[in-house]
């Protein structure tokens, strides 16, 4: 693993969306990538797109400018990519999924049921001594709900990371340059050796 | 048309053009080369001694020709072999395929009798890569290879293919090369705003890197430099692409570049870089290594800004934006500026000549002489390298073959071997290797006595492993920790071993002669040339140091 770096005053939050081949392998291309480039990612989630030849690897990763520009233009680089695009958080839907473990005895039921109702969350397993619930939201929301939760133990906790989608009508990003077609090959240099002397 | 998988592989092969491949042989590729012995009329195939060689082979064969090299191994070994070989070719942008065998799909992840997962092996030292795992798939997967090696910033390429899809056959048909894309269209407002930068500049300079000799001509640089008056110099990766003798070309910047070059640099108030990537060896301090306003032109959009921060960068084949930028210059002449680097020049670091022992720069002279300047040169990594790359009388373009990105010991024969493959016996090809080098690859030299390759080989042999020495005298204490060997090594004698012919020169009498007589050899041959262990490569400047820190002596 490569060192990562801690987060600068500069970094701020943010969210690329990468719309790949859906082959096997992609996944360990794009995320040895990262790895070997330094990139520090947050969370990532794969996931299958309308159309069966392509899926949509979501990264939440913080930075500033000049690295997300290169964290862009490095998967862009890679042959199985084909649009990479920064999320601009104003102007789109972003959604996690959280489930929780908490110890819970019958006497603390209420409070968490309360705090489970202010947040939406859904309580999906109840057993003696712990119980489990399950939020939808915004990465911000799930922290702050997390952040309820600092007087209790937690036993478990999971989070899928980030998925998110741009508002409004379909988008398309193509930043790879243009293209222009030239001869296949250059000029052949002659045969190797008179005769193509071969010793076999 | 039904054919076998390895029917295929040699019909791919020859649909794309190739000529040469490298290789070697083993158990997963036996059909490809049952199939290669059958066509030995259209394909020709080199045996090299090991696998390593082969890549450079293929990498050499590249360089030389800006055509892509091939190679071919076996699974397993043979696959893990061309490693070094491919990532020194993925450094350094050059156009390779390389194909391995390997076990039978149903074995693959057993960890079957010579199995390794070179795909994996390789993802990050690939432009990409593609495990065949039905001959159906075969040839368009091929196909898919050549054109992404040639494409945007080359590179290699590898496919692996397991035994049983070269036994398989399919319906095979034939298809014409698909045309190479590249980016040539250039948004002529960029163009128009980089040459107005370089119109307004009183102090321009031009560093252009190994980008430049891959992109499709030289000519419009030339033709910039002339038309604006702006010096320019280079990176290790482009010596020999524009006259050694040009009043405009300052040599070669960074680490072991020339004083006027750093120092231009340093003081420029407009920097073109074009096809460079200002590695940490040629802008050492990229805070500090220039206050200039920085263009980049570079076929990859990654890197744009990678490494310093720009004012202006323009993607795409550096040939083309220079023809889409010429037009709006304006012919200038900057002659305060010229004037000023003809005074840095006089400050540049000069050797002094010696009549007793050989120094390098001497001997580099005394090989341009005789070897001229129209001969490829090649080189391994170390002192000698850094002297090849400041001395040399350079003007072909591919004329000069280095590893520069991965600095691999071991790269030049392999690489004079493909040079010279390609370019035919009567091409000039000289290898400038180290002893220490030379160690690491010299079994090559069976495969160019079996193809009778008339390379020469000059051993600057100064007994030691020179460039980490030189680190060590400078910044360790003259503590030589692991880099005096102490070999009894004969040149002379392994030379004959190999059925090649070995010479000895101590004094530059001896060089002179020894070279006038390989020149007339129809084989290959080794110079092995003492120098004194304390030479060192000057000037330098330390890493992560600027001009001010510039070592002359
Ligand atoms: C494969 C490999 N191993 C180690 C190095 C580190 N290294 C760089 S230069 C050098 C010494 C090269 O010695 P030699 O070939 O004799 O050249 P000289 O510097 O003496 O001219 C070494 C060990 C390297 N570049 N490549
Ligand atoms: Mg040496």
């Amino acid at each position: 693993m490569t060192q990562q770096s801690l987060p600068r005053p500069e970094d701020r939050r943010r969210v690329i969306s990468l719309l790949v081949d859906n082959h096997s392998g992609v996944l360990a291309r794009v995320s040895s990538l990262f790895n070997r480039r330094g990139f520090n990612i947050d969370s990532l989630t794969v996931s299958a797109t309308n159309d069966p030849a392509v899926s949509r690897i979501t990264v939440s990763t913080h930075g500033n400018d000049r690295d997300i520009d290169q964290l862009i233009l490095q998967t862009e680089r890679l042959e199985v990519s084909r649009q990479v695009f920064e999320l601009d958080l104003e102007n789109s839907l972003q959604r996690e999924l959280l489930l929780l473990k908490v110890a819970c005895g019958s006497r603390q039921r209420a409070e968490l049921k309360e705090i489970a109702s202010i947040y939406k969350a859904k309580i999906i397993d109840l057993s003696p001594d712990s119980m489990v619930l399950e939020l939808t939201g915004k990465p911000e929301k799930i922290d702050a709900f997390l952040k309820m939760f600092s007087e209790y133990e937690i036993l478990e906790l999971c989070r899928t990371g980030v998925t998110a989608l741009e508002r409004g009508g379909k988008h398309e990003h193509i930043q790879k340059p243009p293209q222009e077609i030239r001869d296949y090959q250059f000029p052949m240099p002659g045969r190797g050796l008179a005769g193509g002397a071969s010793s076999q | 048309m039904r054919l076998t998988g390895s029917q295929i592989f040699v019909e791919v092969l020859i649909e794309q053009g190739v000529d040469i491949l490298f290789g070697y042989p083993g158990g997963a590729v036996l059909n490809l080369y049952d199939e290669l012995y059958k066509s030995s009329d259209r394909i020709q195939t080199v045996l090299t001694a090991h696998e390593q060689g082969a890549s450079h082979a293929a990498d050499g064969y590249a360089r030389a020709t800006g055509r892509t090299g091939v190679v071919l191994a076996t699974s397993g070994p043979g696959a893990t072999n061309l490693v070094t070989g491919i990532a020194t070719a993925y450094m350094d942008s050059v156009p390779m395929v390389a194909f391995t065998g390997n076990v039978a799909t149903s074995l693959i992840g057993r960890d079957s009798f010579q199995e390794a997962y070179i795909e994996g092996i390789t993802l990050p030292i690939t432009k990409h890569n593609y495990t065949v795992r039905r001959v159906e798939d075969l040839a368009d997967t091929m196909r898919s290879a050549f054109r992404i090696a040639q494409s945007g910033r080359k590179g290699p390429v590898l496919v692996d293919i397991p035994k049983d899809v070269t036994a398989n056959s399919c319906e095979f048909t034939p298809k014409e090369p698909e045309l190479i894309r590249t980016v040539t269209q250039v948004n002529d407002a960029l163009a128009r705003q980089a040459a107005a930068m370089i119109n307004e500049a009183q102090r321009p300079l031009v560093c252009f890197g190994g980008g430049v000799r891959s992109a499709a001509g030289c000519q419009p640089l030339r033709a910039l430099l002339e038309k604006a008056d702006i010096p320019a110099t280079h990176t290790l990766m482009a010596a020999g692409v524009l006259d050694y003798g040009d009043p405009r070309n300052l040599g070669m910047l960074g680490m072991h570049g020339c004083f006027t070059a750093n120092k231009a640099m340093a003081e420029a108030d407009l920097v073109l870089a074009i096809g460079t990537r200002f590695s940490d060896r040629v802008a050492l301090n990229p805070e500090t290594f220039t206050s200039a306003k920085v263009i980049q032109i570079d076929i990859d959009p990654s890197e744009m800004g990678k490494n310093i921060a720009l004012d202006l960068s323009i993607t795409g084949d550096a040939s083309y934006v220079l023809q889409a930028i010429l037009p709006y210059v304006e012919p200038a002449l900057h002659k305060d500026w010229m004037a000023q680097i003809v005074a840095w020049r006089k400050m540049d670091y000069r050797p002094i000549d010696s009549d007793r022992v050989l120094r390098p720069h001497q001997l580099i002279d005394e090989l341009c002489r005789q070897a001229g300047p129209e001969a490829v040169y090649v080189t391994d990594v170390g002192q000698h390298q850094l002297w090849a790359a400041q001395y040399l009388h350079h003007t072909k373009s591919r004329g000069f073959l280095t590893s520069g990105g991965l600095g691999t010991m071991g790269f030049g024969y392999g690489a004079a071997i493909g040079a010279q493959m390609a370019l035919g016996r009567r091409q000039r090809v000289i290898m400038l290797t180290g002893d220490g080098s030379f160690h690491m690859n010299l079994n090559e030299g069976c495969t160019a006595v079996s193809y009778q390759l008339p390379i020469i080989t000059v051993i600057f042999n100064n007994q030691v492993l020179g460039m980490v020495r030189q680190w060590q005298t400078s910044f360790y204490g003259k503590r030589y920790s692991s880099t005096d060997p102490h070999r009894k090594t004969d040149f002379v004698k392994v030379a004959e071993g190999f059925g090649a012919k070995g010479y000895r020169a101590a004094t530059l009498e001896e060089f002179r002669t020894a070279l006038a007589d390989a020149l007339q050899q129809e084989g290959p041959s080794w110079i092995d040339c003492r120098i004194d262990k304390d030479e060192r490569v000057l000037p330098m400047i330390p890493g992560g140091g600027d001009i001010r820190d510039i070592i002359m002596e």
